[in-house]
């Protein structure tokens, strides 16, 4: 089966005072049809930026992808035009953000704004736009749509709005939903409702879904496929089940011990010791080596390529490989 | 709504009354008065006069004299003009807002257009030339330019008439009257553009440079709106919200009259007359005049607050 998404070698670094930021290192991710891919990683290790990334909505004043190839639907989105990529973008790739409070334009209707994508894309009049406005909002579960589409973002609650985010997005029926820690502002029943919402899109629209979250409770209950980020460079790739049943990467190890488990007092949850690296002074030691309890002397001057193991896992961790390329 | 609006009026009617004691005390309290400035006038002949004006009598009298007759549309007598201030301003402000109306359209559209285009392309040429030439333009001097403007065009080019309001003994109606004094226009509507676009281009730019970093931006885009719809509808329209503020204030400024331009060009504004009032002591003009600021600011600022209104869904009075 081919890939819907498939993204080889990508590099996004930003500019900052300190230096250059390697945002995204050489990213490979893949996302087939109809299939839910979560990039799970700790604050600033990348995940928005790969996604903007593949949106190509990096503000050039602030970074910009310097290498690698985006494949999407048979195409490099690298290499499309400008208004080329403005077409694909909200009609076959679209995306929701992680603050639903200030991602909608406070001075316009709701339904304006939903209809704007679909006049736009499908070349819809205005008078049917706003007919499939009150059908989206009906849709994503919203009551009263007719009011709803006249009402402002400031009178909506931030559930209501991240499910007027989705209306939006699904508006063009895209081939591909990234969904940018959708969930990460919301308290916890109204992301229980999110996540089932986008789940039920996924099953009945076969949208292929790219979802960054920090939170395992989430990529347990959404993803099909996990990929694992630490400083802007992949660390695992897996299947869900098997990335919970036996995580590789020691950094993966650590997350999953992190985690709260219920029904099980503790006096003290575990945490991953030390801090994540400054980005801007990586050297060419596995960037997670200092926090690393199973760290080799190789760790410390050498990367760990993302290694195929052969049974759909990747790893890029010096532990799993054979003592020889290890070189001890 | 409407008992915010009486709340509001009601404020403004204190807030004007407040700017009434401190107007007439600080012309009625000022040592000498027009009387005084004449050297010919014999003593008694002074008494005379000062008391023919009202000048006698008790300071506080004469402020609610002067409160009771401006509650009937009327501000007095310009003792240099000998006539009422009313109609004096009257024959004065239109040549000083035809000016300033102008200057303000073209510094508002100027400024707008520039700072948008300059925030969309932020640190590029044009963004570092405007810049440049914004700062240059609110650095110079009016009196300069305006004498420069004068020499290039005026005398050197032929361009443009240097001063006045319309060609001396031109006898013209109807068109061709208009067509003069928009020649006659041209260059102290230039100069006060000039003067007057480079602050506002840099406050529009900022706004936008803001708005373009919001979040509800970047949804715009990832909808795949045209980058045209994506500054113009989305950006700008909240950009410039907070511009409503300054739009409220122009409005004592567009009657304010213009001194320093009006000066140079000699053109017969209401700025002009300010300061020959102020130069032979002539309060009653100096007072009536003020205090019509006075109350177009409060006008202006209740106007804005109500445009707010109309411009931002989430502003509710109460």
């Amino acid at each position: 089966m081919n890939a819907l998404v498939e993204i080889q070698n990508l590099s996004t670094y930003f500019k900052s005072e300190q230096g250059v930021v390697k945002a995204v290192d050489a990213l490979e991710l893949r996302v087939h049809e109809g299939e839910t891919v979560c990039i799970v990683g700790e604050s600033g290790c990348g995940k928005s930026a790969a996604a903007m990334s593949l949106m190509r909505l990096i503000p050039e004043a602030v970074g910009s992808i310097v290498s690698g190839e985006i494949w999407f639907a048979g195409r490099d989105l690298r290499k499309v035009s400008k208004e080329e990529m403005r077409k694909l973008r909200g009609n076959e790739l679209a995306m929701i953000f992680q603050e639903p409070m200030s991602s909608l334009n406070p001075v316009l209707t709701i339904g304006e704004q939903i209809m704007e994508p679909i006049m736009e894309h499908q070349g819809l009049s205005k008078k049917a736009a706003q007919a499939r406005a009150i059908e989206l909002i009906e849709l994503v579960g919203i009551p009263r749509a007719k009011e709803i589409a006249k009402s402002y973002p400031y009178e909506l609650s931030g559930g209501m709005l991240q499910r007027i985010m989705i209306a939006i997005a699904i508006s063009c029926n895209p081939r591909l939903l990234i969904a940018d820690e959708p969930t990460t502002a919301l308290d916890v029943t109204i992301q229980a409702q999110i996540l089932d919402l986008l789940r039920k899109i996924k099953d009945e629209a076969q949208t292929a879904i790219l979802f960054i979250t920090h939170d395992l409770g989430v990529v347990a209950e959404m993803a099909d496929h996990v990929v694992v980020m630490y400083a802007g460079k992949v660390v695992e790739v897996s299947p869900v089940v098997e990335l919970f049943e036996e995580p590789k990467h020691p950094y993966t190890q650590g997350l999953l011990r992190s985690k709260p488990v219920l029904n099980q007092r503790r006096a003290k949850l575990y945490s991953i010791p030390g801090q994540v690296p400054n980005p801007t002074t990586l050297g060419e030691s596995c960037y997670f080596h200092d926090r690393c309890d199973q760290c080799l002397d190789i760790c410390r001057v050498k990367q760990p390529p993302l290694r195929d193991g052969g049974d759909g896992r990747k790893v890029a961790c010096w532990l799993y490989e054979e003592e020889s390329v290890r070189g001890q | 709504m409407t008992s915010y609006f009486l709340k509001r009026v009601f404020y403004m009617a204190l807030t004007l009354f407040g700017a009434s004691i401190l107007i007439f005390f600080l012309y009625a309290l000022t040592p000498g008065d027009f009387v005084d400035t004449s050297p010919k006038l014999t003593a008694e002949r002074k008494l005379e006069l000062k008391a023919m004006y009202g000048l006698d009598k008790p300071v506080v009298e004469r402020y609610f004299i002067w409160m009771k007759n401006a509650f009937q549309g009327d501000f007095g007598y310009s003792l240099q003009y000998q006539q009422p201030v009313m109609s004096l301003l009257n024959d004065y402000i239109w040549n000083s807002f035809l000016l300033a109306i102008t200057s303000t359209f073209f510094t508002w559209l100027i400024a707008i257009s520039i700072g948008v285009l300059s925030a969309a392309r932020q640190h590029s040429w044009f963004d570092a030339l405007v810049t440049i030439g914004v700062f240059a333009a609110m650095s110079l001097p009016v009196f300069f330019v305006g004498l420069l403007f004068i020499k290039l065009f005026a005398v050197d080019a032929k361009l443009f008439p240097a001063g006045g309001m319309m060609t001396i003994g031109s006898k013209e109606a109807g068109f061709a009257y208009a067509w003069d004094v928009v020649q006659h226009m041209f260059l102290p509507v230039t100069v006060l553009t000039l003067l007057s676009v480079g602050t506002l281009t840099r406050y529009f730019r900022t706004n936008m440079l803001e708005v373009i970093q919001q979040d509800f931006v970047r949804t715009a885009r990832a909808k795949g709106l045209k980058e045209k719809v994506v500054l113009h509808k989305h950006a700008l329209r909240n950009a410039l919200l907070p511009a409503i503020t300054l739009l409220g204030f122009e409005l004592p400024a567009l009657f304010g009259g213009a001194i320093i331009t009006e000066k140079i060009f000699n053109w017969p504004g209401v700025g002009q007359l300010y300061m020959q009032a102020f130069s032979v002591r002539d309060y009653p003009l100096l007072m009536g005049f003020t205090m019509f600021l006075a109350i177009l600011t409060v006008i202006g600022n209740l106007s804005a607050d109500l445009l707010y209104r109309v411009a931002d869904p989430r502003v509710r009075l109460k």
